[in-house]
């Protein structure tokens, strides 16, 4: 019996991790709210994403010339816009959490840390091959296609079409 | 003020609505910052083939497409009502470096011997438009996030695992652009 028990708990232990396939690698677009809102209430975060989407244009994160400078060190463009973006969103997080601010329905925010996976380095090293082909990462792949250049549709199926292939074959790589 | 606003922004004007950003979606709904996930949320929606990837209920996080979608009329608004007549300013080295390859038209943000239907069907366009998206796309949802869900909003949060993950596309990015591109941008 305690043979069993012994082989229960090893057999537990070595079972691979696997949490990371439901919530780590999305933690950051798993919706927490428990209310339910009519779908119209999302137009909200399209009023964000247009302010945000007007800034990508202006100050030219959309622009591949930028990211040839940044991975070439040949300009601070790029490196002060995610350095500023990354030290003011972090007062801010900081804050919410200090002061247990709560969204505008009253309801907790919600903080869930990142798991560590080797797809974080392997996946990244990938992404930044493609950042620096396109010049592009997804927010701005969606800006280019706004400013009017039509082939910009033909990447971004492409990068619908490597999510798609990375969810067909995820089982297969090493995480 | 318009004629302000269509001059190229400074980039900490850019840093400091970026940085809102992250605050602004968590009081509006507990929203994370994130934009890759778009795209898995579109495979769910249009073509999930019963891979286990893609079964949940996307509709769940539509508030992501919705943004995604503000962001293309963003950009529209940019480029039209605020559209800057002047070229792109390039750092003197990489222009020098680009007209190497017969890159010469610094006209608009994206350089049209690459960015056109004609380059699309040629070696070098398709590897970097396609091979490139391709390469965007799986390598971001392997990494379980993009530059504004590891580089803002995880770093904001301040988790080891996003920085891994930061310094990671630096590192793929620095490789690409240094030792590989000059390949390729000679097809």
């Amino acid at each position: 019996m305690s043979d069993i028990n012994h082989i229960t708990t090893s057999f537990q232990t070595t079972t691979p991790e696997t949490d990371f396939e439901v919530r780590s690698l999305d933690t950051m677009c798993v919706n927490e709210s428990h209310l339910q809102h009519p779908w119209y209430y999302n137009f909200k975060y399209t009023i964000v994403g247009l302010i945000f989407g007007i800034a990508f244009v202006k100050a030219e994160i959309v622009s591949w010339f930028r990211i040839q400078e940044m991975f070439r060190l040949q300009s601070f463009h790029m490196y002060g816009v995610i350095g500023a973006g990354v030290v003011l969103g972090a007062l801010f997080v900081w804050l919410i959490k200090r002061f247990k601010i709560k969204t505008i329905y009253g309801e907790p925010i919600e903080f869930h840390p990142k798991k560590f996976n080797k797809g974080q380095i392997y996946g990244g090293l990938v992404f930044g091959f493609g950042w620096a082909m396109t010049g592009a990462c997804p927010g701005p792949l969606f800006a280019q296609i706004g400013t009017g250049v039509s082939v910009v549709a033909v990447v971004i199926l492409s990068a619908i079409a490597g999510t798609w292939v990375y969810g067909y074959m995820r089982e297969k790589l090493p995480h | 003020m318009i004629e302000l606003l269509s001059q190229p922004w400074p980039w900490w004007a850019a840093g400091i609505i970026i940085g809102l950003t992250v605050p602004t979606l968590l009081l509006l709904g507990n929203k994370h910052f994130g934009i890759s996930s778009s795209m898995r949320h579109i495979c769910a929606a249009c073509f999930p083939a019963g891979i286990p990837f893609f079964k949940y209920d996307w509709r769940k996080e539509s508030w992501n497409l919705f943004f995604v979608g503000g962001i293309l009329l963003g950009a529209i608004i940019a480029s039209t009502l605020l559209a800057n007549p002047n070229p792109v300013q390039v750092a003197p080295a990489l222009a020098a470096e680009l007209q190497g390859y017969g890159l010469t038209d610094f006209s608009n943000m994206l350089p049209t011997e690459i960015y056109s239907w004609e380059s699309l069907f040629s070696l070098r366009g398709f590897i970097l438009l396609v091979v490139g998206g391709f390469l965007v796309g799986f390598g971001t949802r392997y990494a379980g996030g993009c530059t504004s869900g590891h580089a803002i909003m995880g770093l904001s949060n301040l988790q080891w695992p996003s920085l891994v993950a930061t310094i990671s596309f630096m590192a793929g990015g620095f490789l690409m652009a240094n030792l590989l591109l000059p390949f390729i941008m000679r097809l």
